[in-house]
This record gives C-alpha cells, sequence and structure tokens, in this order.
C-alpha cells in the first residue's frame, strides 16, 4: 500500500513497529513505532506521557517527509 | 454442441509474408488457416475454427492499443467460445502480441484462451500471470507437440473441467499458489529436507523466497508549513460499527471517512476492525493507531497547513499485496487529485 | 530422561453412568460429573457438552482448543503443569493417552476469531479433529466479565476436562493399546552419541501477541520468557499450552503441542540420520526489540549446543513471519543450516507474495498452505456452539454465513487446517 502509493508521486511515511518487514516489502521513509497493538502510544503510561511519545513519532515523521532520501532510510 | 474456437496468428504463419510485410494491419478470415489446419484435426468434432484473425507482428509492436481494440472486435464478431493465439514458440514480438491478444480476450470477452510460446520468449514473463501458455520448443519445428497440447488444455476449459498443475498439463507456471495434498505431512518433509539439506543433496524448496519490486522514493515535501497531509492506516480503526464491513483479515476493501472537525479519534466514535492484534488498547484509545489528536495540535500550531479532511483504513492481516497494492493506487490516486502533498501511513 | 505413552485407542464416545473405556473402544463419559469437574461458577454462566463424532453431520463453532486426554500415572508431576497441576517438571514415567479422542472448546465469542471443525464434507478434510472422537464443552460468559478472565476460564475448564477424562479412564482399570517410548539421554550422553551423524535441534515459535494470541509454558505467559531449552518429552506432558486460536488456521491449539508432529519426526529419525538433541522455545512478541532480543538469544542457545542444523516452525503469520526470517537469518549466518515451517497467505487466487518478509537464506521452506483459498461448507444437520459469528471471525467476511447454513470462507477459519507444526498432509505448489 506505501508503495502504491508512494507510485504517484505523493511522499508516504511509513509509521510501523516491525521495521524490518516495511524494510523487505519496500517502503522508503520508514519510522519505528513504539508496539504492534500500541503503534503510536503506551497504554502503561499517563494518557499526557503517551501525547508526548505520539508526538515525538509524529515529528520525526514530518522530518522524514522533508529529509530528501535515494534509498531506504529508518529515521530512528 | 461444436465449440465455435477463434485463432489469432501473424502474417507470417498466416502465409502473408515475413519480416518485409511484418507491417500488415489486422484482418480476420472465415475458417482456419495454416496452424489453423492442425488445430482442426485435433479438435475433430468437438470444436471448429470459425474464423482467423491476422495481424502483421510489427504493426502490433507498434499500435499495440489500437491494434488490440481492433483484434478484439473482429474475434467478438464471431461469437466464439474460445480463443487460440499462436503458438508464437520464441519470436518475440509474435509471443508478446499472442499474450496481448489473450489477456484482452481473457479480461474483456471472458472465454477461455489459450496460447503457446518457448518459456524465454519476452511474451512469457509479461503474460504468465494472466494466461495459459503452453510451453513450446524455440521453433515452428515444435508445431506437432504444440498443438495437441494447446487443443487438449482449451477443450478441458470449455468443458469447465479442473485444469492440472503445470507439469500435468504443460503450461508455463503462472506464479499461483494452489494447495494440494502431499504424500507426507509438513513435518516430516521439512525433516527430510533438513537432512538432504545436512547431507548436502539436492532438494527443493515448498516456496521459493520472492523478490519485492521497489518503488523510488518520492520527493521530500519542501515546504511542510504550507503542506497538506493525508492520514492512512492499515491498522483497521473504522468508525464504531464497521459501517462497511472491513474484514478482520484478507480485507477485501478499504474505507474511507470524513473527519473533518474531528478533533481525537476517540473510543466513543472509533474501534478497531483487525484481526491479527489484541484490539484492546486501540480500542481503550484508537489514536494509538489513528493519532489524529496530535496531529490536530500540530495543525493548530502550524507545523503543516492542514490535516486532509479524510482518512482512509483497512485492515493489514494476512491481506493479500495485490489487494493491498489495489488500495493504495486507488487512495493516491484521489490524494493526487485533491492535491494531498504526503501521507502519513500507520501500521499494527 | 524417558516417558512412556500408554495409548488407550478410542473409537467411539458416548455418555453413561461412569466415565472409563470399554472392551470395544468406546469412551463412556460420565456428563454430570464432567460438568461438575469443569464449573466456573465465577466467570462462566453455563457449560455444557456435547459429543461430536468422524463422519456425523455436525459443525462445531467457535472452537477455542481441543485437547488431548492424558494423564500421568508414574513419574514427577501431572500433565498440564502450571495451569492445572503443580508447576513440578513433566516429561518422565509413564503417560496415559486416549488416543482418537480430544476435548475442544468452544464459546461465545471473545474477539474476531475462533474456528470451525466440521466433522463431515470438505472442512473436514482439513481440520485435524474431524478425525477425532470429541467431546465438546460449550461455554456461555458471565455478563460483563472481563475477556481476559473470559478466556483464561474456558482454556482452564478445557484442560481439566481432558485430564478428567483419562484420569477416570486409568482409575477405571485399563490396559494401553500400544506403549511408546520416547528417551533422550543428558547432555553430557547425548552429544557424545552417534559420532557421524549431524546434531540437530528445534526452534520451536509460540505465537504471544496478547490477548487470544497467547501461549503458556508452564504457566508462564510465553511472552515473558527469554527463549529457552525444554525436553522434547515435556510437551508430551502438556507443558506447553495453547492460549490462542485466532485465525484458527495457524495457531497451535494444546493438541498440537502434545503431539508436536516436528518433535515426532526429529525422534523418528534419531540415531538413524540425526542426533535429535533438543528443543529450543521461542516467542513472537509485539516489538521490534523482544523480536531481536528472542532472536538472538535463541540462535545463541543453537550455537551453544554446537548443533548443525535446525528445523524452525513459526506460529500464525504476518509480524511473526519477520521472527521466522530473522532466527532463519541468524541461524544461517551463524553456520547452523535451516528448514522453516510456515503456511501461505497468497490472497483468495494464489497470486500474491505469502509471506510478508522474505530473505535469500531461507531456501529451504515447507508450507502448509494457502489459508485464503475459498472453501465452501455445506449445511450440518447439528451445530454445536453458535454460528452467528461466522461473519467476522478472521476467515469469514460479510456474508459468509448463508440463509441455508452453508458458509463460504477462507481456510484461515478452520481449526488446524495449515497448521505449521506440519500436523497435516496439505502443501501448496506454484501453478
Amino acid at each position: 500500500m506505501v508503495k502504491a502509493i508512494e507510485a504517484t508521486g505523493i511522499a508516504v511515511v511509513h509509521i510501523c513497529t516491525i521495521v524490518p518487514i516495511s524494510q523487505t516489502v519496500g517502503a522508503n521513509r520508514i519510522v519505528p513505532a513504539v508496539a504492534i497493538p500500541h503503534p503510536l502510544g503506551d497504554p502503561t503510561k499517563s494518557h499526557e506521557e503517551e501525547k508526548m511519545i505520539r508526538r515525538a513519532i509524529l515529528e520525526k515523521a514530518l522530518e522524514a517527509l522533508k529529509t530528501p532520501i535515494t534509498e531506504q532510510t529508518v529515521f530512528n | 454442441m461444436t465449440y465455435r474456437i477463434v485463432h489469432y496468428i501473424n502474417q507470417f504463419f498466416a502465409g502473408i509474408g515475413g519480416e518485409e510485410k511484418a507491417g500488415t494491419g489486422p484482418e480476420s478470415k472465415d475458417g482456419a488457416i495454416g496452424p489453423g489446419m492442425a488445430f482442426k484435426a485435433a479438435f475433430g468434432s468437438e470444436a471448429e475454427i470459425v474464423g482467423t484473425v491476422i495481424c502483421g507482428d510489427g504493426y502490433f509492436a507498434e499500435n499495440m492499443d489500437g491494434a488490440s481494440e481492433k483484434i478484439l472486435k473482429m474475434i467478438s464478431d464471431f461469437s466464439p467460445d474460445a480463443v487460440i493465439a499462436g503458438p508464437a514458440f520464441n519470436a518475440g514480438r509474435y509471443g508478446t502480441a499472442c499474450g496481448a491478444v489473450s489477456e484482452a480476450v481473457s479480461k474483456k470477452l471472458g472465454i477461455p484462451v489459450v496460447t503457446g510460446m518457448y518459456p524465454e520468449n519476452p511474451g512469457v514473463d509479461m503474460y504468465r500471470k494472466g494466461i495459459y501458455i503452453v510451453e513450446t520448443s524455440d521453433s515452428a519445428r515444435g508445431i506437432k507437440d504444440a498443438v495437441p497440447a494447446m487443443a487438449k488444455l482449451i477443450m478441458k476449459l470449455l468443458r469447465a473441467e479442473p485444469v492440472g498443475s503445470p507439469a500435468d498439463e504443460g503450461y508455463i507456471e503462472r506464479g499461483v499458489r494452489v494447495n494440494c495434498f502431499q504424500d507426507k505431512i509438513g513435518a516430516e518433509r521439512a525433516v527430510d529436507m533438513l537432512v538432504k539439506k545436512l547431507k548436502g543433496e539436492e532438494f527443493r524448496t515448498e516456496y521459493p523466497m520472492p523478490v519485492f519490486d521497489r518503488v523510488a522514493p518520492a520527493e521530500p515535501i519542501k515546504d511542510m508549513k504550507n503542506a497538506v497531509i493525508a492520514l492512512v492506516t492499515s491498522g483497521g480503526i473504522v468508525p464504531k460499527g464497521n459501517p462497511d464491513h472491513i474484514e478482520a483479515s484478507s480485507a477485501t476493501k478499504y474505507g474511507t471517512y470524513s473527519i473533518a472537525g474531528v478533533q481525537s479519534a476517540d473510543e466513543v466514535a472509533y474501534a478497531t476492525a483487525h484481526g491479527g492484534y489484541d484490539p484492546t488498547y486501540a480500542n481503550t484509545d484508537p489514536n494509538r493507531v489513528l493519532p489524529i489528536d496530535v496531529l490536530r495540535e500540530m495543525e493548530k500550531n502550524g507545523e503543516f497547513k492542514k490535516l486532509y479532511d479524510y482518512f482512509f483504513t483497512t485492515v493489514g492481516n494476512g491481506t493479500p499485496v495485490a489487494n493491498a497494492k489495489k488500495f493504495g493506487t486507488e487512495i493516491g490516486a484521489r490524494l493526487k487529485k485533491d492535491g494531498v502533498d504526503a501521507v502519513i501511513l500507520t501500521s499494527t | 530422561m524417558k516417558l512412556e505413552l500408554m495409548k488407550v485407542i478410542v473409537k467411539s464416545v458416548s455418555w453413561g453412568d461412569r466415565t472409563e473405556i470399554l472392551k470395544d473402544g468406546t469412551l463412556k463419559v460420565n456428563k454430570k460429573e464432567l460438568l461438575e469437574h469443569v464449573s466456573d461458577e465465577e466467570n462462566l454462566k453455563s457449560i455444557d457438552a456435547e459429543i461430536a463424532l468422524p463422519g456425523e453431520s455436525v459443525r462445531i463453532t467457535p472452537v477455542k482448543d481441543a485437547i488431548q486426554p492424558r494423564y500421568k500415572v508414574e513419574g514427577g508431576g501431572q500433565v498440564f503443569p502450571g495451569m492445572v497441576s503443580d508447576v513440578e517438571s513433566v516429561g518422565e514415567g509413564k503417560t496415559i493417552v486416549l488416543e482418537g479422542a480430544a476435548v475442544i472448546t468452544c464459546g461465545r465469542i471473545v474477539g474476531f476469531q475462533e474456528g470451525i471443525v466440521d466433522m463431515s464434507g470438505k472442512g473436514a478434510e482439513y481440520t485435524p479433529f474431524s478425525k477425532t472422537c470429541n467431546v465438546v464443552l460449550v461455554f456461555e460468559p458471565k455478563e460483563g466479565i472481563e475477556v481476559y478472565a473470559y478466556e483464561k476460564a474456558c482454556r482452564l475448564a478445557g484442560l481439566k476436562a481432558a485430564m478428567y477424562l483419562a484420569k477416570c479412564v486409568h482409575e477405571a482399570g485399563v490396559t494401553p493399546d500400544k506403549t511408546e517410548t520416547f528417551e533422550i539421554p543428558p547432555f553430557a550422553r547425548s552429544m557424545k552419541e552417534f559420532p557421524g551423524l549431524p546434531k540437530v535441534a528445534y526452534l520451536y515459535m509460540l505465537q504471544t501477541q496478547g490477548l487470544l494470541h497467547d501461549t503458556y509454558v508452564y504457566g508462564v505467559d510465553a511472552k515473558r520468557i527469554l527463549p529457552t531449552i525444554i525436553h522434547p518429552n515435556e510437551t508430551m506432558d502438556g507443558a506447553i499450552v495453547s492460549g490462542n486460536c485466532v485465525s484458527a488456521c495457524d495457531k497451535n491449539s494444546t493438541y498440537v503441542h502434545q503431539n508436536n508432529p516436528v518433535i515426532r519426526s526429529l525422534y523418528e529419525r534419531h540415531g538413524k540420520d540425526i542426533n535429535f538433541v533438543g528443543v529450543i522455545i521461542t516467542n513472537e512478541n509485539v516489538t521490534l526489540a523482544d523480536k531481536r532480543r528472542s532472536s538472538s538469544f535463541a540462535v545463541k542457545i543453537a550455537k551453544m549446543f554446537g548443533v548443525d542444523g535446525v528445523v524452525i516452525s513459526e506460529e500464525g503469520f504476518g509480524n511473526p513471519d519477520a521472527d521466522l526470517i530473522m532466527n532463519c537469518r541468524r541461524a544461517e549466518k551463524a553456520g547452523v543450516k535451516t528448514v522453516l515451517i510456515t503456511d501461505e497467505y497468497a490472497g483468495r487466487d494464489g497470486a500474491s507474495q505469502s509471506l510478508a518478509d522474505a530473505a535469500q537464506e531461507a531456501d529451504a521452506v515447507v508450507t502448509a498452505g494457502n489459508a485464503n483459498m475459498i472453501i465452501d461448507l455445506s449445511p450440518m444437520e447439528k451445530v454445536i456452539g453458535f454460528t452467528e459469528y461466522v461473519n467476522v471471525i478472521a476467515g469469514g467476511f460479510d456474508g459468509s454465513l448463508k440463509p441455508d447454513g452453508s458458509i463460504e470462507v477462507e481456510l484461515q477459519a478452520i481449526t488446524g487446517a495449515t497448521c505449521e507444526l506440519g500436523f497435516n498432509k496439505l502443501g501448496a505448489e506454484t501453478w
């Protein structure tokens, strides 16, 4: 799905937990997530802390979208 | 009843001429011509070649879309039950034409079609997925073997009989995975394979690893403050009640839902339809998968211009790559049309 | 360690006054006593029991687990340690096995995701549990019960029932029809045995992804373990039990853990073609760090064993494909040759890529079949359980359940159909 959207020329950032799958399948901009059942959250934390985590991942995603790349890149 | 079959061939096999006549445009003749005579003999009284459609290889290669359309029209004018094309042996342009015509017949006319080629013919790689291509030798000398194999296969398709494996039926692998019962259980097959691998003996994997295709990275966003960003997820977040009934696994569809004015993917309005992970966390706070709450804050802060008014969602659980690709293409086309600059895609 | 499985062949099941096995192979079950034995008033509103035999026009759904009745009569510990028995180690001594019988648990759905077992017709060809004589427990949860508690209550009731049946048969007095012996000596000896034969271990991946996707080892939730060594005989005494049944085709029920065919096949070749030295269990967790830690640790154990080869079995699909590929890559890099057992999600037409991850090192793969294949299940005279969930279980879709009671689903929904322990003969080929 990532690749098919990107094929139209729109930049896509893939936020996912299992980075190796995303790499194998061929996403270009990859941002690691927290865990499969809660990629952008952490139920062990308070609501506010969770939002901080979420924000950090999304900021990284915007950063990835702004960054010129020539090959698959994981934005850690 | 006698089945009506149309045969597609090139200018050479129609006896019009060789390379110098390759520019011949499509034409249609009643009855069988050239190799069609051999097919006629193979069919006996069960099927009849009612017409032959001919096109020069050069003409076809230079006018692919237009030629296909004309040829398809000529074929359908015969009201056939099935079509055979070629065999093209190792002739590259002829193979491509046979492949293209066969694919068009299969897709647009929805009737059985069989062609024949040498495995290295470029038409094989281009069209093997959608159609049956009988394996032939590399030159017309192989016509004796090609005709009975193609005739047998097309008759099977006409009679709606189950088609067996490539080895049994003589066609080139289409790359389709088919379930089969084996002689031994999987665990025994695995230990047999390991023993062979350890001894250095030859073994055959039951699943050759695929090579994934690649897409060139898109240009980055130069002006994030003026960018429109769309949110897509394979984590299955849907409006509560899953109005479009997206499947928990092996999704055949995706949903498009408005989030205009929505400030947060709260647990009252949203839930996950995904069957592949513990849904508790996503259902307690769907923002953990579909982060609308924080994206709205970032939008307000002017970190980017606008969150696109719709989000797209599907379930990535056991969903075939072909479906995912189709969803992506459709979503991409819509986003492109609506001037979206970038996509954030979340997966579970 | 030496374990003798004393097998009592069960040819049929019927209700009776006393739970025992008759000379003709009929397992008589005192239904009232069974239900009293497994009752759980705190969590379950009701439990009923039904019988389903091979060839009958019976459909069971939604199926959660299948368990083979076993009971230890000699040696330390008792079956299903840490679950319904004490936590003492098992795998030695003698264990009674009711071969041909199974307890099937079935009850109102928890999430999306439980299986179908048909006792006859097309669906029966695909599930191992159409060939067993089944005692089916049907649960109704108490209202308002938390899903985790409900899931656990169902799981424990099934284990209790299986143990109860084998125990009663033993206590009523029985002569086993056959005895099978499984023995692997301590490492100090086993490593020196069969010089010249390659040493082989089994890397046994356990699904551990959360609710309905869990596995328990001696009662420990396997997502919390580091990969460890287990004697193959321990699995035969129920040291590993299922807590999952999502996409029921490729989740290992307790029954297949008890009868792990990889362990059986390795034992068969032991001393002939290979020296089978042990089993390493590992998990399939939900974060990348967990996956990397477990994969690295499991392969390290294989290296410490000094094995030449491993069979690696996956459980489930999707992100566990990443665990499978990671395990394969690391092992091959460490010079340990691998064979993988997986199943495929190649689409209903079989034309898609089958796994979510791939690696060139994975050159020896056994497949248990394409789980996306569509299968039509004709209506059955009797349904045990609740068919109204068929549209929403994994492998089902809107319109799966037809008005006449027939069902069109993916193989995915059939319990055990593409078991990645290689329990079945089903495979797949490229056509």
